[in-house]
Formats: structure tokens, sequence, C-alpha cells
């Protein structure tokens, strides 16, 4: 790639195969998967479960599960290649360049440990400063996440925390460092519907104070259109779409996009049952050859059966995976 | 806190006035003491009058408080065999007991978190294969098997080692006898220290191993990972205190276990401890020593369980707060 066109990604994925060896042959459980994330830039990842969308998140910090290994492609951040570094190399990367949030924040923390000291054990691990200097960042940092008595608090164990204040601590530990992306998988999840909002808020204030980019990985179209400034909707483990939100959401232009779209209910439906895309997602062991949606897709047509549609640019910026678009035109 | 102690002394008492129950049941059930001590040639008119005289004929309810209150100052009476007060017997030997079973406790909890944590992190390396493989030895060989196979290696072919006894002993104080000072009293603890401690070495060892592996795969391992912590600080930080919860428990209840069951290495040994005075007792009906070691098996384990659940607090803060709560 000599993308000089824009200015210079943060990270850029480009080809990116994921594979599992297993006794019955190996899975590809990510299959050419490319896109850009730029400096600053909050990139929406949608997808239905196992579509990728985690295992994304994770070939990007190097926290791939055994067996699951990247097989093709690279990640390259800030122009260095960063998916052939080595354990020790890739570590000093993790926290530091790249933080990650998780899904679960009840299970995410230490339980043996204080806030204090898994902040601070963050923070020296990465930074070069003194407990007390430390200490008071760590302060500074859950005051800022909207941890109330930040400074009192900061001793307590996991479990004096409610689940909302969890993520907020999840947040801070993945921020302690500054780092430059922050992976965010699923951030809002396992919270309760009333405090979601505040969690992606702070994170979303967050970084963009301190210029962070944040790949937010969701199945939550809802946070995505208030969130993201683009969008990337996976499907069988391939981009099907990715855009501007607005585009995306208004202009779908894959048929799976727009079945996703069809999924959300609003406030001006009157039908009685929600629009859902017929049938499941493929398994990884049978996902069909052409085009992986063309079992569930109403506007199959021969060619989806017989050659896999490549990302083409269907509007500036925005890059659809569908022969229709290719065929019939934006 | 304090609470909660008073609370867990309180259940102690309990259990041991249950288990003094069951020692004093002995003195009733287990043969008649008097033939025991008088021999053939006695009379009938001298076993009544020593019946008498040692109480046998009182009502059940009499006898049991009168040993329990005796028993409380430490006065376990006279034993049969050895016309000594048993409570001097049992501290005398005692000391040999607790120095054989704490260098074992120690060797087994040592080298078992330390193998444990060494195969849990090196799941597939052919050393971890080879400890898990040797550990099913200790778990599966008898230990009068692992002392005799010990003694004909390391004393008779190799004789490196004494094969019995506990070598020169220094007294320290009144009744402490230590064989800790003397090279001939550390090389005599080596052999049965092993025999003891294999197979509780084995069992901490798979223990410390399958926890860690569960806590290996936790999310706030992985997320400490994600946060690029050092593997020096997750696995001995964060993965090694956490398996340590549950380990603790098992561990103090072991230590029990070698006390107790010291036994057969003090026989397979010769070892001059309260084990072998058991087993001797056992020989020869002597119920007072029989019923005091009973007794005294029963404290330390009484005693090592507040200890454990002390330590509980100390390494789990979750527990802290839920006692303090449920205390209020």
């Amino acid at each position: 790639m000599t993308g000089d066109k824009m200015k210079e990604p943060l990270l850029s994925v480009r080809d990116l195969v994921v594979e599992f060896p297993t006794r019955h042959g190996t899975l590809r459980a990510l299959d050419q998967v490319s896109f850009d994330i730029g400096p600053g830039e909050v990139l929406g990842m949608v997808g239905e479960s196992g579509a990728g969308k985690s295992l994304t998140g994770a070939a990007i910090i190097g926290l791939l599960e055994p067996p699951g290994r990247i097989a093709g492609g690279e990640i390259r951040l800030r122009g260095a290649r960063i998916d052939n570094l080595s354990y020790e190399q890739m570590r000093r990367i993790r926290g530091r360049r790249i933080g990650m949030v998780f899904q679960d924040p009840l299970t995410s923390l230490n339980p043996l440990y204080t806030v204090a000291q898994q902040l601070i054990q963050t923070i020296r691990t990465h930074m070069d400063v003194s407990e007390a200097d430390a200490r008071k960042r760590a302060v500074a940092l859950l005051d800022r996440v909207g941890i109330p008595a930040a400074a009192r608090r900061i001793d307590d164990y996991p479990h004096h925390f409610s689940g909302g204040m969890r993520q907020r601590v999840v947040i801070a530990l993945a921020l302690a460092a500054e780092p430059e992306l922050v992976i965010a998988d699923e951030p809002t999840t396992a919270l309760d519907v009333s405090v979601q909002a505040q969690i992606i808020d702070v994170l979303k204030e967050i970084c963009a104070e301190r210029g962070a980019s944040v790949m937010l990985i969701t199945h939550d179209m809802g946070v995505i259109a208030e969130t993201a400034d683009r969008v990337a909707v996976l499907y069988a483990g391939r981009v099907a779409e990715i855009g501007p939100v607005r585009d995306v959401i208004q202009h779908a232009r894959h048929p799976y996009t727009a079945g996703l779209m069809g999924a959300i209910p609003t406030l001006e439906q009157t039908s009685d049952r929600l629009v859902q895309i017929p049938g499941a997602m493929p398994r990884l062991n049978s996902i069909p050859t052409g085009c992986a949606f063309n079992p569930r897709c109403a506007h199959v047509f021969d060619h989806c059966y017989r050659e896999r549609p490549v990302l083409r640019q269907a509007a500036p910026q925005h890059e659809v995976a569908c022969w229709l678009t290719e065929e019939g035109g934006a | 806190m304090l609470a909660f102690i008073l609370r867990r002394i309180l259940q102690s008492l309990v259990v041991m006035l249950v288990v003094a129950l069951v020692s004093f049941a002995l003195f009733r059930y287990v043969g008649d003491p008097i033939s025991t001590m008088m021999g053939q040639e006695a009379t009938i008119a001298d076993r009544e009058a020593l019946r008498e005289r040692l109480g046998l004929n009182d009502p059940f309810i009499v006898q049991f408080f009168d040993f329990v209150s005796r028993a409380v100052q430490g006065d376990f009476g006279i034993s049969y065999r050895l016309q000594q007060p048993v409570m001097e017997l049992i501290l005398s030997r005692l000391p040999a007991t607790l120095e054989l079973a704490l260098v074992s406790g120690v060797l087994a909890f040592v080298f078992g978190v330390g193998f444990g944590v060494y195969t849990a992190l090196n799941r597939r390396g052919w050393l971890s294969t080879t400890i898990m493989s040797v550990s099913l030895i200790g778990v599966s060989l008898p230990t009068f098997l692992i002392g005799v196979l010990l003694i004909w290696l390391f004393a008779v072919e190799l004789q490196w080692l004494p094969s019995f006894g506990r070598g020169e002993v220094v007294d320290l104080g009144s009744w402490w006898s230590t064989g800790f000072l003397t090279p001939s009293g550390r090389a005599s603890l080596i052999l049965p220290a092993i025999t003891l401690g294999l197979y509780q070495m084995t069992l901490i060892m798979r223990l410390v191993r399958a926890e860690m592996l569960e806590v290996l795969r936790t999310d706030y391992i992985k997320f400490a990972r994600a946060r690029g912590l050092s593997n020096r600080a997750i696995h001995f930080g964060h993965a090694l205190k956490n398996t340590m919860v549950p380990v603790i428990t098992i561990t103090g209840l072991q230590l029990g276990a070698i006390i107790a069951f010291a036994i057969i290495t003090e026989t397979v040994f010769q070892w001059p401890g309260v084990g072998a005075l058991f087993i001797n007792s056992v020989r020869f009906v002597d119920v007072p020593v029989m019923a005091a070691y009973l007794m005294l098996i029963a404290v330390i384990f009484v005693v090592i369980n507040l200890i454990v659940d002390l330590l509980y607090y100390a390494v789990d803060p979750r527990l802290r707060v839920e006692r303090a709560g449920a205390g209020h």
C-alpha cells in the first residue's frame, strides 16, 4: 500500500486471515478482512455472534487463543507491521499503544488486588514514573472516568464497585498508559441498559480528548449510530460493507446490512413482527462458495454462487462486497 | 472478625467434646483393661479392688465428666503398659513427630507449588510430562512401600543416609528435643520426610496445576495480558495469588493428615514419635495412650482448620467484606 492519497491511517488491516487448525481440517474464521482506522477515528464493527468481530480485535492485539493463528495478511500500526512481532515486542505495544476493553467488567478485574494496585502496576509497566506519580495519575484517571471520590475509592477492591463503575475502572486501566488505539470489545453488553449510554459516552469523550482512535466492537446498531464515524459490517469472517455510519445506515448497499437495519425496531413501526433475515449464519466449516451470504439473500442471482465478491467502492469512502452493486451500478 | 473467631472456637469446642466422647468410649468397649493390667494369676477379689480403685464401677456420665475435666488439665492418666503419665509420654515423643511433619509439610508445599506452577505454565514441555508421570507414582504407591524402597536405595545400597531412628538429638528447654542441630539428626530426617511428604506433594502439585490452568483462562488474566503486563507479573502475581485460595485449604488439611498419618512412616523408620507410640499402645490395648492420641490429633486438626480460615481472610478481600457485613 502506498497510501499517500489520504493521511496515513493509524491502524491498517490488509487481507487478514485467521485460521483454527482442527482435527477435521482448518477452519477459516477470518477471511481476507481489510479496513483502516484513521487517527482519532471511531470505527464501529458490527455483525452477528460468530461473525469474527472479537477475533479481529484479538488478532490485532496479538492475543488469539491457540490454536487460532494469523495465516495471512498484515496488520500495520502507523505503517509498521505488528502481526509478526515476538511476544515480548508485542507485549510492549499492548496497553501502551493499543488498549483493550473487554465485555464483562465483573470478570475483567482481578478480585484479589485493589484498583490502585492494578492501575499503578499497569502505569509503571509502561511508563518510567515513581510509585507516587503513578498513584497520582491513577487517581486522575479514575476521576476522569467518573468514579466519585476517586482518591478514596482507589484503594477499594473490585467487588466494592457496581458493574457500571467497574467498567469505568476497566476503561481507566485500558487507557492508563495512553494508547493510540482502544479496542472496545462489546464494552456495554454485560451492563444494565441504563448505564450503557454513560459508559459509551465516557469512552468516547476520553478517547476524543486524547486523540485516541477506537475500534468499537458491538452488535448494537444503536450504539454504532451514536458513536462511530465509520462502520464495518462483518459476515462469516468477511467484511460485507464498510463506510461512513450515516451512509451505511441510510443507504445500506449490501442486502445483509439492509437486513440488519430492518431488524431494528423503530417508534413509527406498526407491524407486529420484527423483520428478520431468514436462516442463520453458516458454520465455519460450511461456508458456501461464492458470496457467503447467498443462501439467505433475497436478491441472489447466479453470479453470487460462482464467485466471491470483493470490496468495491460504491460511493465516496463507502465500500461494498456484493455483486448487486457491481452489476447494478451505484 | 472477632465474632467469627469466637464462633469458630465455640464450634471447635463442640467438635472436641464429641471426640472426647469417642476416645472415652474406648475405655469401656475396647477390651477390659483390668485383665490386661493384672495378668492371669490375679484373684477375682484383687481384680474387683483395682476396678473400684480406678473408678471403673462409677456411672458412665460420672466417668465421662471425670475424664473430660482431667483431660482439660492435661491429665490422661497413667499408661497401662509403661506405668508413666500419658501426657509426659506424649510430650516426650511429640517433638520428633512435629519436626518430621514440619519438614515434610514444607517440602510438600514448596515442591508441590513449584512443580504445579511449572507444569501449568509449560504444559507441553518434556519436563512437565515427566513430572506429571512421576507424580502418578507418588499418588498411587503406598507410603510404606515408598519408605522401604527409599531405605533400600539410599540406606542399604548407596549407604548415604541412615535407615532408622532420629540420629543425635539436642535438648532444648525442659521437654523439646530437636534433631535439627546435629548432622546425624538432619540426615536422619531426609528419608522419612520424603516418604511422608511425597503423597502430599503430588496432591498439592496436581491441585496447583489444575487451579492455575483454570485461572489462566479467566478474563482478568486476559485483560492483564491486554494491558501488556510482564509474564512474571501475570503468572506469579495475578495468577498464582488466585490459585492459592483453594490450595491453602487443602494444604492445611494435609498438614493435619501428615501428623496423623505419620504412624506408618514412623513405623517404617522406627521414628520415636507419637505415631510409633500409638501403634505400640494399640498392640497392648493401652487405652489411655490411645485416647490421648485421638484427642491430640483432634486438637491439631481443629487448630489447623482455624488457621486456614484466618488465612482465607488474609488472601481473599471479598471474604472480609461479606463477613463484616454479616456481623453488623
